[in-house]
Parts: structure tokens; C-alpha cells; sequence
């Protein structure tokens, strides 16, 4: 058999491919199909009205609004959290940290929080936001809940760009008298920028997009007005589309659609952003 | 001024400090918080009952064994659909496209990687579960079955983005080594690269399974939400209810402190400490073949 193989073994290596490369289409297929379905089903529902108004008789007609405003507000409050934290412990792993025991348990833990199964998160923040620090069922509990889920993504893209700005700046920086956080500062986080932006759009565009974690944090079934503080719930994109998929009979199907396109689109344009941002750092490095 | 500067940078450097240590802070607080409302259920409900196959809340009963079941159901189909085509895309990519192919694959992959869940199971519900139901002609589309091939697809672009690394990251010279020798591209790819790798592979595995046990909204949506024992053969063509499912189908309608409520925090913990054992292991294998670690995140 071995020698069989050995003796047809271009053959065998033209039949391998094909394989491959089918199973590659099988894989890609339905991603492209996907995206083009939505585009093509819910593209007829979009419309001002319904990227502008509220909802009405029982969700089965009108806009939403809320849904958008909410998914921004619970996007913007992740950043506010996660951003700077994340930002903060990628400079410690990268700048500060020596490689010993501490750090490797700082290590571990981060890939444990990127594992965590994000209804888990979610029950973390009902017991730790909601119910022990009496936040409610609000925006600020939901928010809270998502940055901890976002940030092993932060900071992990965030170190590896940092490590990869040249040893040589930070050596010429300190040389000329600057301390050590002026040349984090100044001269480190700026090269590292392009890397750590990707790092964060990649992350926030995981929280925009998740439902588990607000399920019993902060997500509203229905809300008739936009939410007026960080203590109000909130409706939101993802938990809007599965309420009126899988909660609410004889819901019109283009709403449906129109509303997964609008998800869609959302999380998508983060992704592209998030791509097309690295791209151009790459091809622009001069180091 | 400059006793000012040398004060704010050891401000400063204690912040930057203190955000590094979070991560580690953070994973106590969640295993605290899991502890704290699910141990009760020690106390509530008799082990003997908690692993029983009968799941019914409303009258005390919390069976756990058949979600358990449910998601090992779910998941295993999903790995026998996300390795193969995982693994094989990230040896098409690394080895055999070329590299305008790759350009556009990769972001294709991370793409699928950003789809929300809600909007796969969207999708699953109204185009999938009908096509699976009037093809192999089932009483339901809303299928361990459905499930698996959803999640399959959800775990895909975490084997092939840590799988592709892994092969990266195998030195070109084992190839040209091989090369050289005679072997053809797929006798190299087969023989030498993918056994160099192994280790990266192998932990791409993991953390493919990780993340399809712990997915919640579509499973939740397509699987049928049925509580029953999932050991025949049979199990795949027909409803299951996952241990993620649970919780977030449930956890809005029980009031905060009963037997239910502690009960699904009690599921919480042991996916937790699930998740927390496929990661250990993941990243043991990953520490060995140096520190690839921080790619597996993303």
C-alpha cells in the first residue's frame, strides 16, 4: 500500500488537493452565502422609517431605533471600560512584566477569560452587577459585563503590538533622558497604535454582537422610548433578533431579515475596519 | 519638577500594574461569584436527583445529565465537522494557496469569526431547520443535528486562525528539507509540516471544542430545547437541550434565590470549570512549542 503510494505519489497529491480545495469551498460557500442571503432578503425591509422609528403594534411593525441606540450605548460603555484597562495590562505584560510565575498566572488567566462560554459572563454579571452591587438590569450592568468578556482580546492583540515595536526605540528614547512612561508614552504607543485600534475594534465588535451576556444584565423585550441614563435597560440588536425570531408569533418576515441585515452590517463594518487598518499599517511600516 | 515627574510616574507605573494583575482578579470573581450562588444546590437538591435524566423544573425536578448529554451531543458533532474542514482549510492556506488566494481567505475566515451567533441561528430557524427536515425527512428540523452544523461553522475560524499560526510557524527549511528528499507537497505537508506543528494543531482542536460547548444563542434556537437523555444513535436526528441553552432560556424566569435559580448557576460552574480545563490544557500544549499563546486569543 505505502508503495503504491510512493509510486503514484502525484497522483495521489493531485487527488489530495482536490480534496483540500473542496473542502475549502465547502467552507467558504456557505460564509459568502450567508452574508449575500441577508444582504438579498433583508435589503427590500431597510428603509428610513425602519432604521428611525420605534416599534409598534407588539413589534410587528414600525422600526428600530431603540435597538440600534441601544447596541451603540452598550458598544460605546464597553470601550469606556475595557479600552483603557485592556490598553493598561497590554503595556504591563509588554513593558513591565518579568517572565516569572506571576506573570505566566496573568497569562493563563487571560486565556481563561477569552474561553469562558459567554452565558457564563452573563450569569457573572446578573450576580456580581445586578443583584450584589445593585446596579439593576441596566446598561452600566450590561456594559461592565461585556468589557470583562472583551478585554482578553484587547490585551492580547494590544502586547503582541507592542512587542512588535523595535527594541531600538525604546533604547534611543531612554537614552535621551526621557523616563520610562514618556517613552511608552510617546514614542511606543504611538508605532503600536494601528495594532492596538485593530485589537479594540475586533473586541468591541464581539460585544456589539453577543446576547448571552446581557441577556440578564441589561436587555429590555421592549422598550416604547430610548433609555435616559446608564441605569436604564435598554433593547439591542442581537437580543432583538432572537426575541422577534423565536418569541413573538406571526412576526412579519421582513422585519426579520431587515434586522439581521442591520446587525449584520453593524458587526461587519467593525470587521472590515479592523482589517482594513492593519493592512495599511503593515504596508506602511517602515521598521 | 522633577520630583513631581518621578511621582506621577510611580503613579502611573502602579496603575499599569494593577490593570495587569485584573485578568487574574477577574477569573477569581467570576469562580467566586459561580460558587457563591451555585454551591446551594449541594444543600437543596440530592446529588442522586441532580444526576438523574429527568429535567423539569417547575416540579423539582433537576436532572442535569441529560443537558450534559445535550451539549456533548451538540459539540461532537460540531468538532467532527470543525477539524476536518478547520484543519483543512488552514493547510490550504499556509501550504498549498497562493498568496493573493490567501489574502482573501484569511479575512473571509475572520468574517465568519465576527458573524453573531443570534444571527446563525436566525438564519438556522428559518433556512436550515426546514431544509434538514424535508431532506431527511424528520418530524422537526430543530435538531442536535442542526445544532452541530451550526456550531461547526462557529468553531471553524478558531481551529483554522490557531491552526494556520501553528503551520506559520513550522521553519521553512523542514520543507525545503523534505523537498529536497524528493517528497511531493503533500507527502511534505502529511509527513513533515503537519507532525512539526502538531502541537499548534492540536490546541487549535481544543479551543475549537471550548468554543462550541460554550456557545449559547444558536444552539438555544435551533436544537429543539427537548431535556431528554441524549446516549442512542438516533440522538442527533432529534431535539436536545444544551447545558448553555439552559440557562438562558431559564435564567430570566426564576426568581432570584430559589432552588432554580441556584441550580443554573450551578450549571454555570461546571461549564466554567469545563471551559477552564479545555483552556489549561490547550495553552499546556501551547507553553510547550514556545509562546504562541497570545495568538490563540484572537
Amino acid at each position: 500500500m505505502t508503495k503504491f503510494l510512493a509510486r503514484n505519489r502525484y497522483a495521489v497529491q493531485r487527488i489530495g488537493f482536490i480534496a483540500i480545495t473542496l473542502m475549502v469551498i465547502l467552507t467558504m460557500l456557505p460564509i459568502i452565502g450567508t452574508i449575500l442571503f441577508i444582504i438579498y432578503k433583508g435589503g427590500s425591509a431597510i428603509s428610513w422609517e425602519f432604521l428611525s422609528g420605534f416599534p409598534h403594534d407588539g413589534m410587528r411593525a414600525g422600526g428600530i431605533l431603540p435597538a440600534i441606540i441601544g447596541t451603540l450605548y452598550l458598544t460605546l460603555g464597553t470601550a469606556l471600560f475595557s479600552v483603557p484597562l485592556g490598553i493598561a495590562a497590554a503595556i504591563y505584560l509588554a513593558e513591565y512584566a518579568r517572565e516569572n510565575r506571576l506573570t505566566r498566572l496573568i497569562r493563563l488567566a487571560i486565556i481563561n477569560l477569552a474561553g469562558i462560554p459567554s452565558v457564563v459572563y452573563g450569569l457573572f454579571g446578573l450576580g456580581l452587577f445586578v443583584l450584589f452591587l445593585k446596579f439593576g438590569t441596566s446598561i452600566l450592568a450590561a456594559s461592565l459585563t461585556l468589557s470583562i468578556m472583551t478585554l482578553p482580546v484587547i490585551i492580547s492583540t494590544s502586547e503582541e503590538a507592542l512587542r512588535a515595536v523595535p527594541q531600538a526605540f525604546r533604547t534611543v528614547s531612554i537614552s535621551l533622558g526621557a523616563t520610562r512612561w514618556q517613552t511608552i508614552s510617546r514614542i511606543i504607543l504611538k508605532e503600536a497604535l494601528p495594532g492596538i485600534l485593530t485589537g479594540v475594534i475586533l473586541g468591541l465588535e464581539r460585544a456589539a454582537g453577543e446576547t448571552a451576556p446581557i441577556l440578564f444584565t441589561g436587555a429590555a423585550f421592549f422598550l416604547p422610548r430610548l433609555p435616559h441614563s446608564p441605569f436604564d435597560a435598554t433593547m439591542a440588536l442581537p437580543y432583538h433578533l432572537f426575541v422577534i425570531s423565536t418569541q413573538v408569533p406571526e412576526m412579519p418576515i421582513q422585519i426579520q431579515y431587515g434586522t439581521a441585515l442591520v446587525l449584520m452590517i453593524f458587526v461587519l463594518t467593525m470587521n472590515i475596519i479592523a482589517t482594513v487598518i492593519r493592512s495599511r499599517a503593515r504596508a506602511k511600516r517602515q521598521w | 519638577m522633577e520630583k513631581s515627574l518621578s511621582w506621577r510616574e510611580f503613579i502611573i507605573t502602579r496603575l499599569i500594574q494593577t490593570s495587569g494583575y485584573s485578568a487574574i482578579l477577574f477569573v477569581a470573581l467570576i469562580f467566586f461569584f459561580l460558587l457563591r450562588e451555585g454551591l446551594p444546590t449541594l444543600a437543596e437538591v440530592d446529588v442522586s436527583s441532580l444526576l438523574s435524566i429527568r429535567w423539569y423544573p417547575i416540579e423539582n425536578y433537576f436532572g442535569i445529565l441529560p443537558l450534559i448529554t445535550g451539549s456533548l451531543v451538540v459539540t461532537l458533532g460540531a468538532a467532527l465537522i470543525a477539524v476536518p474542514f478547520g484543519i483543512g482549510t488552514a493547510v490550504y492556506i499556509s501550504e498549498i494557496a497562493p498568496r493573493w488566494m490567501r489574502e482573501i481567505l484569511k479575512p473571509l475566515v475572520e468574517l465568519l469569526g465576527g458573524l453573531p451567533s443570534v444571527v446563525l441561528g436566525f438564519l438556522g430557524i428559518l433556512v436550515l431547520a426546514p431544509f434538514l427536515r424535508v431532506f431527511l425527512n424528520l418530524p422537526t428540523g430543530l435538531t442536535a443535528l442542526t445544532g452541530s452544523l451550526l456550531l461547526g461553522g462557529i468553531a471553524v475560524p478558531t481551529v483554522v486562525s490557531v491552526a494556520e499560526d501553528a503551520l506559520d510557524s513550522v521553519p521553512r527549511a523542514y520543507r525545503e528539507g523534505a523537498w529536497a528528499l524528493g517528497a511531493t507537497k503533500w507527502q511534505t505537508i502529511w509527513r513533515v509540516t503537519l507532525p512539526a506543528a502538531k502541537s499548534g494543531v492540536l490546541t487549535a482542536i481544543m479551543l475549537g471544542i471550548g468554543r462550541a460547548i460554550g456557545e449559547t444563542m444558536t444552539v438555544m434556537m435551533v436544537t429543539g430545547n427537548a431535556p431528554v437523555l441524549a446516549v442512542k444513535l438516533g440522538s442527533i436526528f432529534s431535539p436536545v437541550r444544551t447545558m448553555t441553552a439552559t440557562i438562558a432560556a431559564e435564567m430570566g424566569e426564576v426568581a432570584n434565590g430559589s432552588t432554580h435559580y441556584h441550580v443554573l448557576f450551578f450549571i454555570g460552574m461546571v461549564l466554567f470549570i469545563i471551559s477552564l480545563i479545555v483552556n489549561i490544557i490547550a495553552s499546556s500544549v501551547v507553553f510547550r512549542s514556545k509562546k504562541r499563546a497570545e495568538r490563540i486569543l484572537s
